[in-house]
């Protein structure tokens, strides 16, 4: 039974299967804190069974390397490295051979166009030292403008059926794209694959704009503009692009937008009399409901997944700290107290982590810690690093990364909830405030 | 020429500047216009929007994360006060701002606190609050980019920008 276990490097914690749970037991990489030791997959090329599906083939499969490679728990076993060739989808898998070069996992698959000139995606998953299959094989069709969502599916499911966890790499992040000077920066809002590709801008650059936000189904984003002169909050349809101001009170700025999760309401800052605090706007109506009404700043709200509860940075207490309230406010509860400022906290997706920047000894920090405030952990440092934003299984984070001086400028990162795989992500030029949207269907 | 016509030449060399925002009256270090204050009228003559920036002074500063006018804040507040209140034809957009070191959630709320401070104070020198209008601009417009303290110093400003207009 030994064969299914992974290499696992223990840092902190041991997850070893019981060899008794394991008879026909799946290839299984538990994601735990000691998980350093990169799990050998091997991704060939996919088979064309259509002379025109050749270049799919070849860059679905390198998608799908790329995904599982930059989460940090994969390694791949390059092509020169590879004893068999899959030359039929169809024809058994010679296990001896990915054995012997010890990959763990193997994804295969194969491509055609249909008649309607789609892309059909056929793929296994195996765990080779079991020799058997992972899963059942699937068959994805879509457009072919679209095989890069194809590869992250397929690469979803390798993710899922290994680690147990859901996936990410089938989503999307809408984000600020910053160009110019540090005094005269040109920002648009723009939206991409998780990955980087496939770059949309949804605004022009006319206006500052700030801190998308992506509705819970991403169908929609919510911003800040400077479009009147002053910030306001304006809601706006991916697919059409279309975006309407939502109602404010002349004198007010508004800013910090985030959904609920059923999505039918806004939780935001309003400033008045240079006073800012929480409130929620219905979306349907445009009706407000003040949720604070402290003379400090109470800023940057988030819900929780369940909808009944909000983190968010006040600076009641003399400096910027993190409180959790109930949804329709009231009293707030301290969670941080460690030294330092904290902002920006982010409830992740499973409920049990808030995410935030913290800003101590002057260094910036994106950390994470429990709902209660327990077992902070700060999981990088930089001159500036701010925004955390939560990838739709909460496992990764995103977030902003500025670097220091007259030619400063932004870019995105992400970092596993370990500490480990910081990257960053690949955009043209400078851009800030991700915001990582749902898994698409 | 009187004054009423000189400033109606200024706007229109404004809009010849092509500016999306003819009416607005800011130095180069504001971030609004580009040109030079000159466009602004001569500062030597004391009902100009330049003599208001150079000779009056057209910002505060703040202290790190602070909102409070110190004495010196306080003396270039009385000299707007008393401009504004015998240059009636204008009103003003006071910006806040706040340095790089800070959330962009927060400094736009500590923006927005400075701002308001200036008028606040301006209100108790005795201009009228309809003729101000406050926004904060957090860390997205600093006029300083280094990332020392030198610049920060300068960045924490909350700027009294004329327009044109008796205001709301």
């Amino acid at each position: 039974m030994m064969r299914f276990l992974l290499t696992l490097v223990a840092a902190m914690t041991l997850w070893v299967f019981p060899a008794t749970a394991q008879q026909g037991g799946p290839l299984r990489l538990e994601i735990t804190e000691g998980v350093i030791e990169p799990l050998p997959v091997a991704v060939p090329d996919f088979v064309a069974d259509t002379p025109a599906a050749q270049d799919y083939a070849r860059n679905i499969a390198r998608v799908i390397a790329a995904d599982l490679t930059g989460t940090g728990l994969f390694r791949e076993i390059p092509a020169e490295a590879h004893i068999s060739r899959i030359a039929s989808f169809d024809s058994p898998v010679q296990f001896a051979d990915w054995r012997a070069i010890n990959a763990q996992a193997l994804v295969t698959g194969a491509v055609s166009l249909d008649g309607a000139g789609r892309l059909v995606a056929r793929f296994r998953i195996y765990d080779v030292f079991a020799g058997q299959e992972l899963g059942r094989g699937q068959q994805l069709v879509g457009e072919r403008d679209g095989w890069r969502r194809i590869a992250h599916k397929v690469a979803d499911q390798v993710y899922s059926r290994i680690t147990g966890e859901g996936g990410y790499f089938d989503s999307r992040v809408v984000f600020v794209a910053e160009s110019g000077p540090k005094d005269q920066r040109a920002k648009r809002l723009a939206i991409m694959d998780y990955d980087g590709a496939n770059v949309q801008y949804l605004t022009d650059a006319s206006a500052i704009v700030l801190a998308p936000r992506f509705s819970p189904t991403g169908d929609r984003v919510l911003y800040t503009s400077y479009e009147t002169g002053f910030p306001r909050i304006y809601l706006l349809d991916v697919a059409s692009v279309g975006r309407r101001a939502l109602p404010t009170m002349e004198g007010t700025m508004a800013f910090a937008p985030r959904f609920s999760p059923d999505g039918r309401t806004v939780l935001y800052s309003l400033t008045q009399g240079g006073n800012t605090d929480l409130f929620t706007m219905d979306i349907a109506s445009g009706a407000s409901t003040r949720l604070t009404t402290a003379p400090s700043i109470e800023t940057a709200p988030s819900y929780s997944p369940d909808g009944r509860q909000i983190v968010f940075e006040s600076d009641r207490s003399g400096t910027p700290q993190l409180y959790i309230m109930g949804a329709s406010g009231g009293e707030a509860r301290r969670i941080s107290f460690g030294p330092g400022r904290y902002g920006t906290p982010v409830w992740s997706p499973r409920g049990d982590l808030i995410a935030f920047t913290k800003q101590s000894k002057g260094r910036f920090h994106i950390g994470v810690m429990r709902v209660d405030g327990s077992e902070e952990r700060l999981l990088t440092a930089s001159f500036l690093d701010e925004g955390p934003t939560w990838a739709p299984n909460g496992r990764v984070i995103m977030f902003t990364r500025e670097t220091q001086g007259a030619q400063g400028e932004a870019r995105l990162y992400s970092v596993d909830i370990t500490g480990r795989n910081l990257r960053q992500v690949p955009t043209q030029g400078g851009a800030s405030d991700p915001s990582w949207g749902p898994l698409q269907n | 020429m009187t004054y009423l016509s000189k400033t109606l030449i200024l706007v229109a060399g404004l809009a010849l500047a092509a500016c999306t925002n003819p009416d607005r009256f800011e130095d180069q270090a504001g971030g609004g216009l580009s040109g030079g204050a000159g466009l602004a009228g001569s500062a030597s003559d004391p009902t100009s929007p330049a003599y208001f920036q150079q000779a009056i002074g057209d910002r505060v500063l703040f202290a790190v994360d602070q909102s409070t006018l110190s004495p010196e804040a306080q003396a270039t507040l009385d000299g707007q006060a008393q401009w504004l209140m015998s240059n009636t034809d204008f009103s003003a957009v006071i910006e806040g701002h706040a340095d790089e070191q800070g959330t962009r959630e927060y400094n736009l709320a500590l923006g927005a606190r400075r701002a308001n401070a200036v008028q606040e104070y301006l209100v108790s020198r005795g201009v009228a609050g309809n003729r101000l209008r406050t926004v904060s601009y957090g860390k997205e417009r600093p006029i300083e980019i280094c990332s020392e303290e030198s610049c920060y110093a300068k960045n924490r400003r909350a700027v009294t920008v004329l327009s044109l207009g008796a205001g709301s």
